[in-house]
């Protein structure tokens, strides 16, 4: 497999109204560029002990979940087929749609799920090997879910982006003179 | 015979000295692998939103000549960016001028105020361009020094100083390029009050106003008497990384853009208009990029300018731009020297300080606009080089 980028982080999904209050830990991760902890440390002057105990208390914050690298799902070698499930479920009193979810969610074929606004209630993406593991797993696993009234599959064809990193292109050749006024 | 010496070129260019930045660009050009920090542009490509407008205006075929004032959205938004940002009120009509960057801006003032011998103070170390800029509009450059333990402001006593009969214009750059020096209010205020004693026109370049880190930018066109005497020159290069679209703009009294307009129409016509497309959506929809940028360029400043202090180069902390200005006398070396050796044995290139004027020997500029990973390993091998010596 090859990784186009790596030590890439995966936030938690209610990250968004913390970034603006953020550790400059997490800032520079965000930047995008791989750096060791003894760059970071350098960077921010800070000890490398620093550093850890600052990605420790975001990981035990469940800010920080993880450290998967982002591959290119285009890349041969990968063989990946992956497919957007619109889910429509039956909310449950006391429940609404959380107890479903959660169920959906801890399949391993299950990449992300969201509770959506609009036409169907959950958008799950799910992986597999080929297209037949995919297609079983949503009409003999997912479909079959009690409460669940309907899925839609889409299958994904082609990536262009990402998250967040262009696949098409790759990033800009630095074209600019070495020295300039 | 020397081209220099040739009778076929006007005397007035033939003083002119040859770049510092040009000189020193070839020797870093032979070292391909060196890592640079003498890069006077910012490394993030333009934001694509503004290179997307720029292709859907090339797609509806925009690629006409335009208005020599520049297209009247641009020159509306312009106008309402001055206001909201920098709290000047210009005319869209007749007191803003679209420019082929800010470099033309500031060509464009010097060739409509000079006569011939008339005087132009500056504050030095600055812009490469100001100083033969007057020369090349037949006028007489007289530099103001600005001091390190200052800050690279402009010192009110020093301005004073320099002046002598004759002065007719004021050229300021805060944030500074090279130093990263700004001006405080209570400066500014002091120099628009000698500016107004003195009936000094100002030409006030705040290119890398929104790169502003500490407090906020404020514009000498703002102090009581100002906007009259002053042209304020901006553009597009710094703030939303647009350097390659060379696009800027002037903004001042009907009758100096007038002025100005007259030289722009017999020499330039117009700026692009695929830049001024472009121009015009980054001020509608550019803020969050440019926050985003300076973002960064703050937290490189302070790693940055914390290592060279670390390093035993003393640095002062510039409060704009994306460039710090060691003072690397401690080691013995002048500045072209240590410049050349830093690049011969550690592969880094500086600008050395004396490309920027007289007064910036001693001192190098070191552009932060470059990624984490390369600052970080520059630095260590500026530590070593020093370290050596």
């Amino acid at each position: 497999m090859i990784a186009t980028r790596i030590d890439i982080i995966a936030l938690s999904a209610n990250v968004v109204p913390f970034l603006m209050f953020m550790s400059q830990v997490l800032q520079l991760l965000l930047d995008g560029e791989r750096l060791s902890t003894e760059q970071m440390a350098e960077v921010l002057g800070l000890s490398t002990d620093d550093i850890d105990q600052e990605l420790d208390r975001l990981s035990t914050d469940k800010v920080l979940l993880g450290w998967r690298p982002v591959l290119n799902p285009e890349h041969a070698d990968q063989g990946l087929v992956r497919a957007v499930i619109e889910v429509k479920i039956s909310p449950e009193r006391e429940g609404g749609f959380d107890r479903q979810a959660l169920r959906i969610s801890r399949f391993e074929e299950v990449d992300s799920c969201h509770l959506m606004s609009g036409g169907y209630d959950l958008l799950v993406v799910v992986k597999g090997s080929t297209l037949h593991q995919v297609a079983s797993f949503v009409s003999e696993r997912l479909a079959t879910i009690g409460g669940v009234l309907s899925t839609a599959t889409h299958f994904m064809l082609r990536s262009y982006k990402e998250q967040g990193y262009l696949l098409v292109d790759g990033d800009p050749e630095d074209v600019r003179p070495a020295v300039s006024p | 015979m020397e081209p220099e010496s040739s009778n076929r070129v006007a005397q007035h260019v033939r003083s002119l000295p040859r770049s510092g930045i040009r000189d020193f660009f070839a020797i870093v050009a032979q070292m391909p692998d060196a890592i640079s920090l003498g890069v006077g542009e910012p490394d993030f490509v333009t934001p694509w939103h503004i290179r997307e407008a720029t292709i859907f205006a090339l797609e509806k075929g925009r690629t006409s000549y335009t208005d020599n004032r520049g297209l009247s959205d641009l020159r509306r938004e312009i106008s309402n960016y001055v206001e909201t940002n920098f709290n000047v009120d210009y005319n869209p009509e007749d007191e803003v001028l679209v420019t082929v960057g800010v470099s033309e801006a500031v060509d464009l003032a010097l060739r409509a105020l000079l006569n011939p011998g008339d005087k132009v103070l500056y504050h030095q170390p600055c812009y490469v361009s100001y100083h033969p800029g007057a020369i090349l509009a037949h006028g007489q450059p007289i530099a103001v020094p600005t001091q390190s333990d200052e800050g690279f402001a402009l010192n009110p006593a020093a301005l004073a100083e320099a002046w002598e009969p004759g002065c007719k214009v004021l050229m300021l750059n805060f944030p500074t390029n090279p130093t990263g020096g700004t001006a405080s209010p209570e400066v500014l205020r002091q120099i628009a009050k000698f500016a107004c004693e003195k009936d000094l026109i100002v030409l006030s370049d705040e290119i890398y106003s929104e790169l502003t880190f500490d407090g906020t930018h404020t514009s000498i066109a703002t102090f009581p008497g100002m906007k009259e005497r002053t042209i304020f020159l901006h553009g597009f290069s710094k703030a939303y990384s647009m350097t390659g679209y060379r696009i800027g703009y002037a903004c001042g009294p009907v009758d100096l853009i007038e002025a100005m307009m007259k030289v722009h129409q017999y020499s330039m016509m117009c700026a692009s208009i695929l830049s001024q497309d472009a121009a015009t959506e980054a001020l509608r929809n550019g803020k969050d990029s440019v926050a985003q940028m300076k973002e960064q360029y703050h937290r490189r400043r302070d790693y940055v300018v914390r290592r060279f202090n670390e390093v035993g180069l003393k640095c002062h902390l510039p409060g704009g731009a994306f460039y710090a200005f060691p003072d690397i006398r401690s080691t013995g070396l002048d500045d072209q020297e240590f410049a050349q050796r830093l690049l011969s044995e550690q592969k880094v290139a500086l600008v050395p300080g004396s490309a920027f004027g007289a007064d910036g020997a001693g001192f190098v500029r070191a552009s932060y606009a470059t990624a984490y990973e390369k600052l970080v390993d520059a630095t260590f091998r500026i530590e070593a080089f020093v370290n050596s010596l």
